[in-house]
């Protein structure tokens, strides 16, 4: 490619961040001047950051289709290809896991969660049992994010229809939510959706489309897609499980 | 000054790689270990995830220092009790009186998911596989939609202090009924919709709206009360992306039955 070519392209996707991010700054400029009435606290600041997220984001999409999509789909294919069916499970767990248990918001949430169940009085007041509690919450919600993406590939593989699982799965978690100890509910709840981080959803989404693309008979649209549905549902099911448990 | 942003710069770095050395260490070893094919076109692979990365880095970096404390002020003053006007109300809260929190909610919760980058890669995905029948703008339109509705009622529900089952349980069964009305085709899209809207950007804004809220809204607490946002943020976009696909499936059939196509209308 050209310089002048990759100039170009660099520009149409700083374009594209700035139109991805203009509602974001839209409403908080309303809010700030219009119903706050408030001048903006250091302004330098707030426009270096702005322009750290416009180039950050520009570079993040560039990256994923040189990168991530790519890689995402050559494992597919070379799993497909491969026929072991045992790899391919211990990958989809080891990617759920892994992309899970060191996630920032999950620990965000496992720590308050702690604190909850410290002040229900479900857990002794320590440090060590709160941190201990914690972590196992991470534990459970990572294994449950595994287990997700090695269901969800065994779906693909199969090609069963992904809306039985998740209607499945919303019963289920119904029935449990009557059982299960109060305090602990609005946390399973949330652990649902802090699991699937930013480098995840784009390797994931990857897998499921690639793998879908590689069998015959799969369809990517009816069978690639459901990997980050199942990824988010089992942790609600596996903490109110903890939660009844522990 | 600037040593400070480079310090910033440096530690989010740091992070940042250690969030993603799990993923890289899995794919590595797979790669090498069970797969041992080589990655065709390797260096442009490597040279997009060190894109990916510096990124991240960049993105996060730049929300910690202008998003995240204007993000925080603002939920701060708008559920501040003179903003409010509590003084007047002596025997409990009135829902009524956080109108202007569910029209920040909803435009925070619409433009968040926007901005989300996970989104984007999700949209970017459907509009290739999908052949351009699903829209990348259009998907994220209608995710975000989702997103603002949810949020918005799960305001709602810290201010008046209702059960979070009820608001879940009962989007669930809109969730189950309107995946027998749809096409096949969307529904595993319209599920996954619903993991990829809390992530980066939407997670800290909606958690710390929620925080705020129920610390500030009395007889709430933040422990009990504050946790339910992510899950509305994760179950009302399912709905949206399944309700737009059905309106724009039943457009196109009109349309094509108008044109003068004969009853055939259905495809």
């Amino acid at each position: 490619m050209s310089s002048a070519g990759i100039l170009g392209a660099a520009l149409g996707r700083f374009a594209g961040a700035v139109r991805d991010l203009a509602p974001i700054i839209a409403v908080i400029v309303f809010f700030q001047v219009v119903v706050l009435q408030q001048p903006f606290p250091e302004l330098g600041r707030v426009l270096v950051g702005l322009a750290c997220v416009l180039a950050g984001l520009a570079m993040f999409i560039q990256g994923l289709e040189m990168g991530l999509f790519p890689l995402g789909e050559s494992m597919a294919g070379a799993f497909a290809r491969k026929g072991s069916l045992t790899a391919l499970f211990a990958f989809a767990f080891g990617l759920g896991f892994g992309t899970t248990v060191a996630e920032p918001a999950l620990i965000a949430i496992a720590d308050e969660a702690a604190g909850v169940a410290a002040e229900a009085g479900a857990i002794a007041a320590s440090a060590a049992a709160r941190e201990a509690y914690a972590f196992n919450l991470r534990m459970v919600v990572a294994v449950a994010v595994g287990a997700a993406i090695v269901l969800g590939v065994l779906r693909i593989i199969k090609g069963w229809p992904i809306h039985v699982f998740i209607i499945g799965g919303y019963i289920l978690v119904t029935i449990m939510t009557a059982f299960a100890p109060v305090e602990i509910i609005g946390v399973a709840y949330d652990s649902g959706g802090v699991t699937t981080s930013t480098i995840t959803v784009p390797l994931v989404t990857a897998l499921g489309v690639g793998l879908a693309q590689s069998i015959r008979g799969r369809n990517p649209m009816v069978d690639g897609f459901g990997l980050i549905a199942f990824a988010s549902l089992t942790p609600i099911i596996f903490v109110l499980v903890y939660g009844m448990l522990a | 000054m600037m040593w400070d942003f480079l310090a910033t710069l440096r530690d989010t770095l740091w992070s940042t790689l250690f969030d993603v050395a799990p993923i890289l260490a899995i794919l590595i070893v797979f790669q090498t270990a069970v797969l041992r094919r080589k990655v065709p076109d390797l260096r442009r692979i490597v040279a997009g995830f060190a894109l990916v990365l510096a990124g991240l880095t960049l993105f996060l970096i730049g929300l910690q220092e202008a998003l995240f404390p204007i993000g925080e002020t603002m939920v701060r003053q708008l559920t501040a009790p003179e903003m409010i006007g509590l003084e007047r109300l002596a025997d409990g809260v009135n829902w009524t009186d956080y109108l202007l929190v569910y029209a920040f909610a909803a435009a925070i919760g619409f433009s968040t998911t926007i901005a989300e980058p996970s989104l984007i890669a999700v949209a970017l995905k459907a509009e290739a596989v999908s052949g351009g029948a699903v829209r990348a703008w259009g998907l994220r339109i209608a995710v975000a939609s989702g997103a603002a509705v949810g949020v918005s009622l799960g305001c709602f529900r810290i201010v008046t202090g209702t059960p979070l089952p009820w608001y879940i349980i009962a989007a669930y069964a809109v969730v189950i009924m309107q995946t027998f009305v749809s096409s096949r085709s969307i529904i595993p899209l319209a599920y996954d919709s619903g993991g990829v809207t809390t992530s980066t950007v939407t997670v800290p804004v909606v958690a710390a709206l929620g925080l705020g809220l129920a610390a500030t809204v009395p007889g709430r607490s933040p422990l009990i009360d504050g946790f339910g946002l992510i899950a509305f943020t994760a179950v009302f976009p399912i709905m949206s992306v399944l309700g737009y696909a059905m309106a724009t499936s039943h457009i196109s059939r009109r349309r094509r039955g108008s044109a003068g196509a004969g009853g055939k209308s259905r495809s």
